[in-house]
């Protein structure tokens, strides 16, 4: 059988690796973006010099060869779904008997005059770096637009530089429409500690461009201009699909998917950032483009095509990202306005660059979920709690098992309790402080059948 | 597309303030004092001159990484490491190898040439030790300051990681006292000068019958000789079960505290493809057999009254320190810290390493464990490996990291952007949980 999975990102490398695990089906990986896989949310180090291209390719060259993985260089422009053969811009004709989708996404542009100059980009593939590349020498100013994710790094990234950034936000703090108040204010200072001139409740109107067709100022919907070589647009993504609209292919947002990863079409399954479910799973939304699921999505169809026909389960939520020095993890529902029915004890650090963040049902008292700057805790015990719905106050008489900051470092469970017990006027205390025999002994009870 | 790193890797220079600059300057007078008495072959009035060139040198880079560092936000500070010459082996990177080996080259071969600077170093070896400098001293002391002075630079650098500072502290300390302090007093009390934190077989001298003899009249000597071979034998095994090599190699041992203080610019250099994991253990291993090997036959030549076997034993431990103990420890092993990285030495030659590397692999709790799928394959913790190991290809899996060369550093840790990484001692055997909590 001839497997072609179209993308090499994380999604579709992952699902090549696993069919090679699991059989002897011939694999073709197709992209166009690059001659092999590398990690996409490593894109900002290489600009900023702490790796190299090759540095950010999880495999060496060798290991497609070796694990008959065929990697071709090509533009799909066109998929013939009755005749199971892909179309390339070169006029190459591949078959195909199983068709992965693993297209990812693109970036995002809202109609704004100037948004196609020259000097106008996004960040989410390895072209968009080179043209960040091509325009930073003797670039006096960058403007990035968008608080989400990709902004905060796009700003590092100049910032690194040592290129002065305006980073507007839509938003009255950075990405609140995600994080709680205190952790988006955090995020706020953080910025300004580092001099980035931050911009909050600014939009972008239009991009000015010089004589030769390069932007050469914003300007924000208060009127303001602001000169800049450079215009990052940060405003999310969506799926990457173009060439799939108007066919055979049912699709929404994204391509549209049952809980198999499966098309309308048969033989054909989508898998990672473009993919839409038909029927989002409780607290999930149907497109979620992140590293882990595009992960997870890749070993399961793996699965379905070598005929362990299994239900994509993501689990429960988690993600992490970094806010320039502040690392920033969540494990379960943590949302920027406290529903009515939860509560939350919230502990920040004096420095105000850390903080630890637990909420619970106010009704059971079961946790609901974590959420940490500058802090790390261990996703095994942190999902066990939350997937067991642990009452609050077993959580945080152990906390410290779920303290995974490097050895030596300072302990802010007990400082937790202690918020909890000024809240509620109990008298609890921390039993369990950091340490992986405790935390080995806590897990022997998981379920081994979790999936990630 | 395929050479967009070329391009990448040539931006705008890094910036430097002025007061960094006026620092550069500073130290680069001292060290130019330096190479100007090593050129000259004497020194003038050594006591004022080495004095200036301590405090210009010291002063200079004290001043430098303040600047660099307590002026920003702590955190991660690799920008730009593939863009620097000297980080990056470019010309100053190739300069600087050239400059380090060529000192290797005279200090064990041509020690004459370093006239000038044991002249240097003089009044401080009467002062310490109450007798004239050799080059050995002056090697020593040298090695001494630049652990002390990029000892401080890295802990200013990591100021935000309990770990990294304390470790630092541990290997300045060793470094300073156990590895120059004692040794100098040693020397002054007419004791045999004994580095206590170098053990056989790293020191392959420390395990042979003319150790041993040489330290005949001295109960202090004797019992060092013991009391590495118990290191060796009972101390490793014991230590390495519970925290791993790292008791060792990154927070006590002088070549580590190089590597750790020294080094660490250059730490991204290691060679992290497949086919360098296999040369390592080839390599390592036969040189672990290599010592042992000749620390036999040394001792058999002993027992058996010197006759039969003289004349293998001999040429054999003047090959062995020719080639290992000169050439591959020190002239490759620091020399070349520009162009392969910080661990040359530790990682495929150092015979301790492997012993060490055989109990961390087969019978020890210290792990690094995985933080769930919280990976995103970025790979900063394999660049930052010193020792060379794709840490992201155990990472991504949510493998624990079990390895003989794994160090113990922690930077993999330190420098991973989503918390992934922890270095930890489980209570059981850590190759028992290579697929943890699944």
């Amino acid at each position: 059988m001839k497997i072609v999975i179209l993308g090499n990102g994380i999604s579709g490398i992952t699902a090549a690796r696993h069919i090679r695990k699991r059989s002897d089906h011939a694999i073709t990986v197709i992209s166009e973006e690059s001659d092999y896989f590398f990690s996409r949310t490593a894109l900002m180090y290489v600009y900023m010099g702490h790796m190299r291209q090759q540095d950010v390719q999880p495999y060496e060259n060798w290991f497609w060869a070796k694990n008959r993985i065929e990697l071709v260089r090509a533009q799909v422009q066109s998929v013939d779904f009755d005749a199971k053969t892909l179309h390339t811009s070169d006029r190459r004709v591949i078959p195909y008997d199983r068709l992965v989708l693993a297209t990812g996404s693109r970036s995002n542009k809202f109609g704004w005059p100037g948004e196609t100059l020259n000097g106008v980009h996004g960040l989410y593939h390895w072209q968009d770096l080179e043209a960040m590349e091509r325009h930073s020498a003797g670039l006096q100013r960058a403007v990035v637009v968008g608080g989400g994710l990709i902004g905060i790094e796009m700003a590092e990234m100049f910032h690194a530089r040592h290129i002065p950034v305006s980073f507007l936000v839509r938003e009255k703090s950075f990405w609140d429409t995600v994080l709680p108040p205190e952790e988006s204010q955090m995020v706020n200072r953080h910025l300004h500690e580092h001099g980035i001139d931050l911009r909050l409740e600014t939009e972008l109107k239009e991009i000015l461009p010089d004589d030769k067709g390069t932007c050469r100022a914003v300007r924000t919907h208060s009127g303001e201009e602001i000169a800049c070589g450079f215009v990052g647009l940060t405003v999310g993504v969506s799926p990457n699909i173009g060439f799939l609209k108007n066919t055979a292919l049912e699709t929404n947002r994204g391509i549209l998917v049952n809980e198999f990863l499966e098309t309308n079409q048969p033989g054909v399954y989508a898998i990672g950032d473009c993919t839409e479910m038909r029927q989002a799973r409780a607290g999930r939304r149907p497109i979620e483009a992140v590293w882990y699921t595009g992960r997870m999505m890749g070993e399961l169809v793996a699965q379905n095509i070598c005929g362990k026909k299994t239900a994509y389960d993501p689990g429960i939520w988690f993600n992490s990202a970094k806010f320039l020095d502040i690392e920033y993890q969540v494990y379960g529902d943590i949302r920027a306005k406290l529903p009515e029915n939860q509560a939350t004890v919230y502990w920040e650090h004096p420095g105000g660059k850390k903080s630890i963040r637990l909420n619970y049902d106010k009704a059971s008292g079961a946790i609901a979920g974590f959420n940490l700057m500058g802090v790390r805790y261990r996703h095994e015990v942190c999902e066990k709690w939350l997937r067991e719905g642990a009452h609050i106050e077993t959580v945080l008489s152990n906390l410290g098992l779920a303290n995974f900051d490097p050895e030596f470092s300072d302990q802010y469970e007990s400082e937790v309790v202690k918020v909890y017990n000024r809240q509620t006027g109990k008298s609890l205390s921390l039993r369990q402080r950091r340490g992986l025999p405790g935390v080995l002994r806590f897990l022997q009870h998981l379920s081994t059948s979790s999936q990630r | 597309m395929r050479d967009a790193s070329v391009s990448i890797a040539n931006p705008a220079p890094m910036m430097t303030t002025v007061r960094q600059k006026l620092a550069l300057v500073v130290a680069g007078v001292g060290i130019l004092l330096l190479l100007v008495v090593w050129a000259a072959g004497r020194a003038i009035a050594p006591l004022p001159t080495f004095g200036a060139a301590l405090i210009l040198v010291a002063a200079g880079i004290l001043l430098f990484v303040r600047e660099e560092y307590l002026q920003r936000p702590e955190g991660i500070k690799n920008n730009g490491v593939w863009f620097r010459s000297l980080t990056a082996r470019g010309v100053w990177g190739w300069l600087a190898g050239v400059l380090i080996t060529g000192f290797y080259v005279c200090l064990y071969w041509f020690p004459q040439y370093l006239a000038g600077l044991i002249q240097l170093f003089d009044p401080v070896s009467q002062a310490l030790r109450g007798q004239a400098a050799d080059q050995w001293f002056v090697y020593g002391s040298l090695y001494t300051a630049a652990v002390l002075l990029m000892g401080i630079k890295f802990a200013y650098k990591y100021r935000h990681n309990p770990y990294q500072r304390l470790r630092t502290l541990s290997v300045v300390f060793f470094q300073l006292g156990f590895a120059w302090l004692i040794p100098g007093l040693l020397m002054r009390l007419q004791q045999p000068e004994i580095y206590f934190t170098y053990f056989w077989p790293l020191s392959y001298y420390q395990g042979t019958p003319m150790a041993y003899e040489g330290y005949a009249g001295s109960g202090l000597g004797t019992f060092f000789f013991f009391f590495g071979l118990a290191m060796f034998f009972v101390g490793t095994p014991v230590l390495t079960w519970f925290f791993g090599k790292r008791w060792y190699c990154s927070w006590v041992c002088g070549c580590g505290g190089l590597a750790e203080t020294a080094g660490d610019p250059f730490r991204h250099l290691s060679d992290k493809r497949l086919i360098a994991w296999k040369v390592e253990r080839w390599l390592i291993y036969s040189i672990l057999i290599l010592v042992v090997l000749m620390t036999l036959l040394l001792w058999a030549n002993v027992a058996t009254g010197r006759s039969m076997l003289q004349g293998i034993s001999e040429p054999f431990y003047k090959t062995y320190s020719f080639l290992i103990g000169s050439a591959f420890s020190g002239v490759v092993g620091v020399g070349f810290y520009p162009i392969l990285g910080s661990r040359v030495w530790c990682r495929f030659g150092c015979p301790m390493a492997a012993w060490l590397g055989i109990w961390q692999k087969k019978r020890s709790k210290f792990r690094i464990t995985t933080n769930g799928g919280q990976c995103i394959s970025c790979g900063n913790c394999s660049t930052f490996c010193e020792m060379g190991i794709d840490v992201r290809a155990y990472a991504q899996k949510g493998q624990d990291i079990v390895r003989a060369s794994c160090v113990g550093c922690g930077i993999c840790s330190a420098v991973c952007p989503r918390g992934v990484l922890r270095l930890e001692g489980a209570s059981e055997l850590a190759g028992d949980r290579e697929r943890p909590f699944k």
